[in-house]
């Protein structure tokens, strides 16, 4: 039987605010355990929380990224459990009226001839709190709790079970991390947790309606482990229904080293929440003005900028999608363009030469040693002839090495393409002369001499003739 | 809907309320009241009407996302009944 598999996402993003989603203690990272944890992260009683201004600035902005309903009235509910590093015994989310509503993010599948796009739907997004850490091994049956994370803000993004594979789901998750980045509401810091998903994984025969029983993959914190994950799941699904087996509903957790999820020990009624809204909290009021005053913040957004890019500077599709992968990418893009450079040309290298280097050394962009507008003086040294493609490669080589600008380098190495036709011309006839059998294949009708005549005459100028101006000149010398 | 005792027992472990079979019988009494008294408010007709959230009809205010609270671990832990490196220890938790 052919199968089909169902995967829906739920990715907790932390939002960059400088303070808890409930109080004023900071939300810095790697501090000493428990010196950011306040009387509300500690959960003492009688404290009240205080809902922050900027936690919500980030649920709109995502809404307004993801053409989403945002909510004018969202309602904070308790969900309930009992677990140490959630004092209160309960932790404040949003259940049935989340700020965020349904939206949708189109996504990109694959490359090549095979790529393809795709609409992600958003079911809903949601404000909540984070809860603490556990630290393990501090002392013989005991457990260590720090509440410095207690009450960070949280937007959870919960998409509807739109994808089809491994592949869809790491690119929705890929774009969604770029997005957030993106309009600046999480750093995406996937070691730190700042950007963690949760899969939702089922089976079906493939053409078939009813969605098979699925289970919970928790916690991924890397792309390649939720391909690997989504992968291995995925399999084993289809293998327990192909042995005559039935798939329990569960929560699985993905185990690195072996490559294999596992289901978690069930918690007997663990799903069993209760929520309710909470007592402590108004309904959060969100007015057209509200959003309007985000709106006017907001950056130009990636599909927006894609489409201008190939609009305004005649970029193709996959090239403005390339540039537009990140803000960072952009911006440098959209900065070499300001300085002078011609686009396509300030396209191909950023894609190119840049992304290469970064790769190869494992660097972001911003980190790049050769500045826009160093780029776009190399890109005008091209644009004018100064220098050929394969000397503005040694060129770039250089600048990246931080042996100087474009000019100084050109200088320095000698590499200005020879443009002057009386020197070429000197050229061309030493290898006219020279080469008697190839100017009497070329008369013979044979082109490819021609090319070969070429080579001889941009090899005797070492490289630095026009060779444009070699190929007229020659062109002209044989009577062609 | 109608309750049994071992609902009740249910419900008290999620609560992680400790209650003996002779209060579980009580509380199955009361609780069944309670019931009862929704099952005829369920008679009006509530179509139309938007839930309530919060008693009073005003919305959340909101803070400005500065820090304004300092580092007291050493007062907060003071009253802790154990500690060590600055975390607060519990009987050991299982995944």
């Amino acid at each position: 039987m052919e199968w089909e598999v169902v995967i829906g996402l739920e990715t907790h993003t932390q939002l960059q605010t400088k303070t808890k989603i409930f109080s004023g203690a900071s939300t810095a990272f790697g501090s000493e355990p428990n010196t950011q944890a306040c009387v509300v992260s500690l959960a003492l009683p009688g404290v009240l929380p205080v809902l922050n201004r900027e936690a919500v600035k980030c649920a709109i902005k995502f809404g307004l990224a993801v053409n989403a309903e945002i909510a004018p009235r969202s309602v904070f509910a308790r969900k309930n459990y009992f677990y140490p590093d959630l004092p209160k015994g309960y932790q404040i989310s949003q259940y049935e009226l989340p700020v965020v509503g349904k939206g949708s993010m189109t996504i990109q599948v694959g490359a090549g001839d095979k790529a393809y796009e795709k609409v992600i739907n958003i079911t809903r997004a949601h404000l909540e709190e984070d809860a603490g850490k556990s630290v393990h091994g501090a002392q013989e049956g005991m457990s260590g709790i720090d509440l410095n994370r207690a009450g960070t803000p949280l937007l959870e993004i919960v998409t509807e079970p739109d994808m089809r594979s491994a592949a869809e789901a790491v690119a929705y998750a890929k774009k969604l991390h770029d997005l957030v980045q993106w309009i600046g509401i999480c750093d995406g810091n996937m070691q730190e947790g700042s950007f963690r998903c949760d899969v939702n994984v089922s089976v079906r025969p493939k053409g078939t309606e009813k969605l098979g029983t699925r289970r919970e993959i928790k916690n991924l914190n890397s792309f390649k482990f939720m391909q690997q994950a989504i992968e291995y799941e995925t399999n084993w699904q289809i293998e327990t229904l192909e042995d005559g087996g039935t798939i329990q509903q569960a929560t699985v957790l993905f185990n690195p080293d072996t490559g294999e999820t596992r289901a978690m020990r069930s918690k007997e009624e663990a799903n069993d929440y209760r929520y309710f809204p909470d007592p402590d909290l108004l309904p959060l009021a969100i007015s057209e003005a509200d959003i309007s005053t985000v709106k006017a913040e907001m950056p130009e957004l990636p599909e927006a900028m894609k489409a201008r890019f190939e609009a305004e500077y005649g970029l193709a599709h996959y090239d403005a999608n390339a540039l537009t992968s990140s803000r960072a990418t952009a911006d440098y893009f959209v900065a070499t363009v300001n300085a002078g450079s011609d686009a396509k040309l300030a396209a191909n290298w950023v894609m190119g030469s840049v992304s290469a280097k970064l790769n190869a050394e494992d660097k972001e962009i911003s980190a790049s040693p050769i500045t826009p507008s160093d780029l776009a003086s190399l890109i005008k040294r091209i644009q004018d002839g100064t220098i050929s493609n394969n000397a503005a490669k040694q060129v770039f080589e250089a600048m990246w090495a931080g042996e100087g600008n474009a000019d100084s380098i050109i200088e320095s190495k000698g590499l200005k393409q020879v443009s002057d036709s009386g020197a070429i011309e000197a050229i061309v006839d030493e290898v006219i002369a020279a080469n008697d059998t190839m100017v009497e294949e070329f008369k013979a009708g044979k082109e490819k001499a021609f090319n070969a005549l070429v080579g001889q005459a941009m090899k005797a100028s070492k490289g630095k003739a026009n060779p444009a101006q070699v190929n007229e000149i020659l062109k002209k010398k044989l009577g062609a | 809907m109608s309750l049994n005792s071992a609902d009740i027992k249910r419900i008290a472990h999620l609560a992680r309320i400790e209650v003996s079979d002779t209060e579980a019988e009580a509380t199955l009494t009361k609780l069944t009241g309670i019931l009862g008294l929704i099952e005829q408010m369920q008679a009006v007709d509530t179509k139309g009407i938007v839930p309530m959230s919060h008693s009073q009809d005003v919305t959340q205010r909101l803070r400005d996302d500065v820090v304004t609270e300092t580092n007291q671990r050493e007062l907060f832990q003071s009253i802790a009944p154990a500690v060590e490196g600055g975390l607060y220890l519990v009987p050991k938790v299982i995944e």
